[in-house]
């Protein structure tokens, strides 16, 4: 796959879209573009670059360095490309006497205040500054050395005009030495990412770029280091260290990310198999050419010296670890495995697959529970986050996954965000929908803390709804009648896709005065008026959409309250069309694919139940074994049985139950309870502390594949290097499964996924070839949508008509009271993920050494807890000790963390409550107290007590 | 040792409290058919064992106990 590289031209500026094309002469080829179109990029099209410096397609034009003129018949003057329309019948061109004349002189002029020590640059042979030198025939500089920016002295001294180096970003230096002041950066910040932390400051010689205040660096700004300022710099002003270290790349393998459900796509620049940097794609569906700090930066974790790459075993889980051959360490897995299943029966042993891992990988995973194991114990940690959204959507639209895909965001009058933080969680998607706002479309977030969204540069009004956690089904009822009772509804959409009969029935029991938003305001705390308000606007506006995320799914009402969501799209006929629909924000990269694949303990691939007779067919033809028609357990299901002690082995690839499932120390005493436990991940993660067997997993970077974003987008994901632990993660599944008597001969994933389209109807249409043709596709992709389906429901819902359930609001029984008075909800932040295994292992920790609850000043003041003092947080579950930090960004009651360091585990005090339709664990109410404290809890000491004893690595015997 | 018991109830009980407000179906049915749908067959067992022993229980859930599927003995 070496040799994947698609030519990325810069046009020069963005793509317009008109109904209108214009036609034109460039240069004597004749071209036909969109109106609006700019005379640079027109020419383009034509295949003629002319040469610039401020202007790049990633951002609009801003025509300032005057390099890019050209003559253009019955105009006066030399107009700069970049900024001019074309228009009908235009002729241009790009090259007279007069043209390179001033180019020229243009060039000659930028090349004085520029050091030329281009051949040990960072940026040589990368850098369109040296390009354009060439490109306009540069070959003298006529101005005598003088005033300039990039000498640290001159004659008489050190020189003023001077500034040193800005180091402090971990992942890329800023040298003002070399900048030409074209602002790309400067508008990147703004257009693209939006978040405006950059600056020109000055004028004239004197202007020069700068982050935040003459004070900060980049590191102390407003700058969220998601790196599309270096990308656009044309020189070697603003660029990544890996490439001052390394230097320039030889080829690229393209791929996609592999942290959140956003699913960017990503350019590997390698050298050799090491890796320059990660440049996201302009051809990424997803993502168009922009990445958050995660992806583009944080891939260190691959080579971190923590990382494993040998088989381990132990007897107990408090032995050392023995380093061994693959074939000990399966032998060891399989033999245990088996003899649980003798003495405790086939239901003794299950899986655990990954939403980290590929769908290839998840799809073999959950194939070793059906067809090896003949149980279907598997469940994935999607239970834990986006389980309701499969049972609600299926329930009441058919499928189980979001109607829309990203772009249609661009098409939004209004998006409705709930239980969601974009900046942080989806930082793309965020970006996107910024820009929208920017353009004017509204905003309306219901979210028990102000996140960041609402602080957006340059959008209009944003309507906060600081709701009280657990109290999403009544606030969203309470907006359902304000739309029934003022009649805001769609009645035309209703009787045409719905049963107008059942709606009726809906609009009955939601004119229940308990609905009414006047009594919703003493749950949920937010003014009636306001909920009036929401409501009003989201009924309103032409196209209003829905994203949320886990701030809705992890209630034990997770599940109703997606069903109340889809009511609200449905009744204001907001599904089918750009700009609308219903759209979950998936956490983990492939969350929507390991769920795609069959990993829950009731579903085969493609979300079909496990006792339906005809699919079972299909899989028993396929694999040639008789298969069950019971569903399995979930996890937290298989953790009761291991403590009622029938549930005695667990393979769980690729992630830390021990630290992102709820209640720790009941997990905890569930593994040890067990006779078996196989860890595969690329460290000994807090999971491995209680497991007998250790495999080695591979990077992303190290394996072929696919990823299933949130907008149901399978992307390729490429192996760029040699697997570390010396296989990719499938290929340990297909060892284990071989080594308890499956003969599966699988050689590359491409066999995997044809495996997987032969038996799912809504995938019969995908192969590797077609991937590679098209570089993504969204399922259902078979004949029916041989090229997949953006957007879903167009014509009629998946299930016919779309069904209404009853969202009746029911108190979650975690409730405050005298011992635990507040309020704890869990979140994210930006620089981490998830449990952080590999972003605490980058150099991210810079933005997030540590979790810290949020809590509101009169909630501290009661306790007297100052800012930063080290508190105890306790539930009726457990409880932990972090810092304090004092913020109003929380309402009084409500204290907020992340949950992305094991020293701190929070999941210790969150409890065992769960959604009654999917065990979706309730992370985000837990009723808590929060008291000053001067050391970690007993649990915190005995945790790293045994977690201490658990990671010791006996030395091999060679050494 | 069986499956926690007031867990299996807790749960039911909480499918209850959502199909109770649901037009279609009588809730006892409803909670039964989710149960055969998303339970595991011990699991089924033990809940039915819990409620025939007479564990306290909403009136929903120890009807619904009558619809389970118990597996093949
Ligand atoms: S830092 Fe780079 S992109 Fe920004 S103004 Fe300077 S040269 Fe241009
Ligand atoms: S890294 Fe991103 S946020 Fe930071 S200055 Fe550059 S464009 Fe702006
Ligand atoms: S973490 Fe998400 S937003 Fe960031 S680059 Fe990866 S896929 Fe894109
Ligand atoms: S590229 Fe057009 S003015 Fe700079």
């Amino acid at each position: 796959m070496k040799d994947f590289i698609i030519p990325d031209r810069d046009m020069g500026t963005p793509a317009v879209k008109s109904d209108v094309t214009v036609n034109l002469l460039v240069d004597g080829i004749p071209v036909s573009v969109p109106a609006g179109t700019s005379v640079m990029r027109a020419a383009a099209v034509a295949g003629i670059s002319v040469p610039k410096l401020c202007a790049t397609d990633h951002v609009s034009a801003f025509g300032s360095c005057r390099l890019c003129v050209v003559q253009i018949d019955g105009m006066r003057g030399l107009p700069a490309s970049c900024t001019t329309p074309v228009a009908e019948g235009m002729v241009v061109h790009t090259q007279t006497d007069e043209v390179a004349q001033v180019r020229k002189g243009v060039m000659e002029l930028y090349i004085s205040d520029h050091p030329l020590d281009c051949l040990t640059c960072a940026a040589n042979g990368d850098c369109e500054l040296q390009d354009m030198a060439g490109a306009v025939g540069l070959r003298e500089v006529r101005y005598e050395p003088g005033k300039n920016h990039f000498a640290r002295r001159d004659a008489e001294g050190p020189n003023p005009e001077y500034r040193p180096k800005d180091q402090s970003n971990p992942y890329f230096t800023f040298d003002p030495a070399k900048c030409i002041v074209c602002s790309r950066c400067v508008r990147a910040c703004e257009e693209v990412q939006g978040t405006f932390a950059l600056t020109i400051e000055g004028r004239g010689f004197d202007s020069r770029v700068s982050a935040g205040l003459a004070s900060d660096d980049f590191l102390s700004s407003d700058c969220v280091s998601c790196g599309a300022c270096v990308q656009v710099c044309p020189t070697a002003t603003l660029i990544e260290n890996s490439v001052i270290q390394i230097g320039t790349p030889e080829h690229i393998v393209k791929t996609t990310c592999a942290y959140c459900g956003v699913g960017c796509s990503f350019d590997a620049h390698m050298r050799g198999e090491e890796v320059v940097r990660m440049v996201p794609s302009k051809d990424g569906k997803a993502n168009h050419g922009h990445s958050c700090v995660k992806g583009r930066f944080a891939w260190g974790y691959a080579t971190h010296r923590e990382r494993q790459t040998q088989p381990m075993v132990r007897e107990r889980i408090t032995d050392p670890w023995r380093v061994v051959s693959w074939d000990e360490a399966l032998d060891f897995a399989a033999t245990r495995l088996r003899q649980a299943q003798a003495d405790f029966g086939r239901d003794s042993i299950g899986v655990i697959t990954s939403s980290r891992c590929t769908n290839e990988e998840t799809y073999l995973v959950q194939k070793l529970a059906r067809a090896v194991f003949h149980n279907n114990n598997t469940d994935t940690c999607a239970r834990v986050c986006h389980s309701p959204t499969g049972y609600g959507l299926k329930t009441t639209f058919g499928t189980s996954a979001g109607t829309h895909d990203f772009d249609s965001v661009d098409d939004t009058d209004l998006a409705l965000v709930i239980g969601a933080n974009p900046t942080d969680g989806h930082p793309v998607f965020a970006s996107r929908l910024r820009k929208r706002l920017r353009e004017g479309a509204g905003l309306i977030v219901l979210d028990p803390r102000e996140i960041d969204l609402l602080k957006s540069p340059h959008m209009g009004e944003g309507l906060h709804l600081p709701l009280r956690p657990g109290t999403n089904v009544a606030m969203l009822t309470a907006m359902a009648q304000v739309i029934v009772a003022e009649k805001l509804y769609d009645e035309a959409f209703i009787r045409e896709r719905c049963d107008w009969d059942e709606f009726l029935a809906y609009a009955e029991f939601l004119m229940d005065p308990r609905h009414a938003p006047e009594e919703v305001e003493k749950l949920a705390r937010v003014p009636a008026e306001l909920i009036r308000k929401a409501a009003r606007a989201y009924a309103a506006a032409p196209r209003a959409s829905i994203y949320y995320g886990l701030g809705v799914t992890e209630h034990s009402q997770g599940s109703t309250t997606v069903m109340a969501i889809a009511n609200l799209a449905m009744m204001t006929g907001n599904i089918g069309r750009p700009g609308t629909g219903v759209n979950p924000l998936r956490g983990q990269n492939n969350v929507q694919g390991s769920c795609d694949m069959g990993s829950f303990p009731h579903e085969y691939p493609g979300y079909r139940h496990v006792s339906d007779p005809e699919t079972r067919a299909i899989y028993e033809r396929i694999w040639g074994v008789e298969l069950s028609p019971e569903p399995g357990l979930r996890i937290p299901n298989m953790f009761d049985e291991a403590l009622a002690g029938r549930f005695r082995g667990l393979y769980c690839q690729g992630e830390d139950i021990v630290q992102s499932d709820p209640d720790t120390r009941h997990v905890t005493s569930a593994l040890s309870a067990m006779d078996i436990v196989i860890v595969q991940d690329l460290f000994l993660n807090e999971t491995a502390n209680y497991a007998h067997v250790f495999l080695p997993g591979s990077s992303f970077l190290e394996k072929n594949g696919t990823f299933t974003n949130a907008e149901r987008r399978i992307n390729m994901v490429r192996r760029a290097m040699t697997p570390k632990n010396g296989y990719e993660d499938w290929e340990v599944t297909q060892l284990l499964a071989n080594r308890m008597g499956a003969a599966w001969t699988y050689v590359h994933p491409r066999e995997i996924m044809a495996e997987i389209a032969l038996t799912t109807p809504s995938f019969s249409g995908v192969s590797y070839d077609l991937l590679e043709r098209e570089g993504s596709v969204q399922w259902p992709c078979n004949d029916k949508a041989p090229l997949g389906t953006p957007l879903m429901h167009i014509d009629g819902f998946v299930r016919g008509r779309g069904k209404f359930v009853h969202t009746e609001y029911v108190a979650t029984e975690e409730r405050t009271g005298a011992r635990f008075p507040l309020l704890l909800t869990t979140g994210r932040i930006l620089s981490q993920y998830n449990v952080g295994a590999q972003t605490r292992r980058t150099e991210n920790v810079v933005w997030h050494p540590e979790d810290i609850l949020e809590i509101h000043p009169s909630d501290a003041e009661n306790r007297g807890v100052r800012e930063g003092d080290w508190v105890r947080l306790a539930s009726r579950s457990g409880d932990t000790t972090l810092r304090a930090h004092i913020t109003e960004r929380v309402a009084p009651g409500v204290v907020y963390t992340t949950f992305h360091h094991p020293t701190t585990q929070a999941n210790v005090v969150t409890t065992d409550n769960s959604d009654w339709a999917t065990n979706c664990p309730e992370f985000k109410v837990t009723a808590v107290q929060v008291s000053p404290s001067n050391g970690p809890s007993d649990w915190q000491e005995e945790y790293r007590h045994h977690s201490d004893l658990a990671r010791r690595i006996l030395p091999t015997a060679a050494e | 040792m069986s499956h926690d018991h007031s867990k299996l109830i807790r749960m039911a009980t909480q499918m209850a409290q959502f199909f109770t407000s649901q037009p279609d179906r009588p809730a006892p049915e409803a909670v039964a058919a989710h149960i055969n749908e998303s339970w595991s067959p011990r699991m089924r067992q033990d809940f039915v064992d819990q409620i025939r022993a007479g564990a306290e229980a909403d009136p929903i859930v120890r009807e619904a106990a009558a619809f389970v599927r118990l597996p093949a003995a």
